[in-house]
């Protein structure tokens, strides 16, 4: 690697255009580490939002080279090519400045598939007891650790073609939820994700599982909810 | 797309599968035996199984890519769902009509 990296910022907001930076190359170096070398060194105007640094937060997603990445965890010796770098802010979402985007409407998303947890017991009840072998609780678990970094909604086309589309971070939370036997907000939930923008819009394109950083399969997910939402019309629990 | 939309558009294709085979496997026995127009209009005039056959393949063309059509303009055009809805509808109409119009040139007698 050289000793040094061509790195292309995105200023402005939804207009704008790509600056060029010089960052020095070093060992082990993130993604989020060249932004954060250009913020303090170069241009502490530049906009851009972490956290933990660690994987665990999901805030500092950006469109590196191209592809949504989570940058705290993404080695620049993996994604640069010829020690060039282009950041940019994900895609899919309206962008607030440089590299940090409007997360509205992916949560707003969230809350239209009804991905909250309906409690079916109170307080004073006894604590539901639930068998990690059990086929539902495996498939819920599957689906359980999404960290909400957007990279899936940033990669996915039918987002990009239909605004209206919830999204497969979205749906993966839905089928967490579908399959939690605590749960006594199913047919809500299915009728939520059974119209126009819901599960059924899935082109299986599978980019949202090849880029997820936590290896979630999301176009699984949705193909639950697929099946389950056909069962539930046919049976009569939900309507078109 | 909503569930509904995606059953039959799922189903239509289902069906459509046979249907593609048979209709395939009839076009090279057609031109493989020489067969003339008069030859297929003597077979397929009043016949209540091609009827019935080509009658189902049309109704199911026209069902799935009506469907096909409208999550198309939906997700290429500025059309909203409704509106790409009702073109969807019409082309489905149109592709229905047309083909039910040479089902009846070769089946009715």
């Amino acid at each position: 690697m050289s000793s040094e990296l061509t790195v292309s910022l995105w200023r402005g907001s939804e207009s704008g255009a790509y600056e060029t930076y010089a960052v020095p190359a070093r060992q082990s170096q993130t993604v989020l580490d060249v932004v954060t070398y250009v913020q303090r060194n170069l241009d502490p105007t530049l906009s851009y939002r972490f956290a933990c640094r660690v994987g665990m937060c999901g805030s500092c997603a950006m469109m590196v080279n191209g592809r949504p990445r989570w940058t705290c965890r993404t080695h620049v010796s993996k994604v640069a090519k010829d020690g060039r770098l282009k950041i940019g802010p994900l895609e899919n979402l309206p962008v607030i400045k440089d590299l940090a985007t409007d997360m509205q409407p992916f949560f707003e998303k969230w809350q239209d598939a009804k991905g909250v947890f309906e409690p079916s017991l109170t307080r004073h009840d006894p604590i539901q007891e639930i068998r990690p072998d059990t086929p539902d609780r495996v498939a819920a678990d599957a689906a359980v650790e999404c960290i909400n970094c957007g990279v899936c909604y940033s990669a996915c086309d039918t987002v990009r073609w239909n605004p209206d589309y919830m999204g497969p971070a979205a749906l993966n939370r839905a089928w967490s939820l579908v399959n939690d036997v605590r749960d006594a907000g199913q047919t809500e939930r299915l009728q939520a994700i059974a119209g126009d923008g819901g599960c059924h819009s899935c082109h299986t394109h599978q980019s949202c599982q090849q880029l997820c950083p936590q290896s979630l399969n999301p176009t699984a997910a949705i193909a639950g909810l697929k099946r389950r939402t056909v069962q539930a019309y046919l049976k009569g629990e939900i309507k078109a | 797309m909503n569930v509904r939309l995606y059953l039959w558009q799922r189903l239509t294709a289902a069906a459509m599968v046979p249907l593609i085979a048979v209709h395939l496997a009839v076009i090279f026995y057609a031109t493989r035996q020489d067969l003339t127009a008069a030859d297929i209009l003597a077979r397929t005039r009043g016949s209540i199984a091609w009827a019935l056959f080509y009658g189902i393949f049309v109704a199911a063309a026209a069902i799935h890519a009506g469907i096909g059509l409208r999550n198309i303009l939906v997700e290429w055009s500025r059309l909203r769902a409704r509106t790409a809805g009702i073109a969807a509808m019409a082309f489905a109409a149109v592709l229905a009509a047309l083909g039910a119009r040479a089902i009846a040139a070769v089946v009715l007698p």
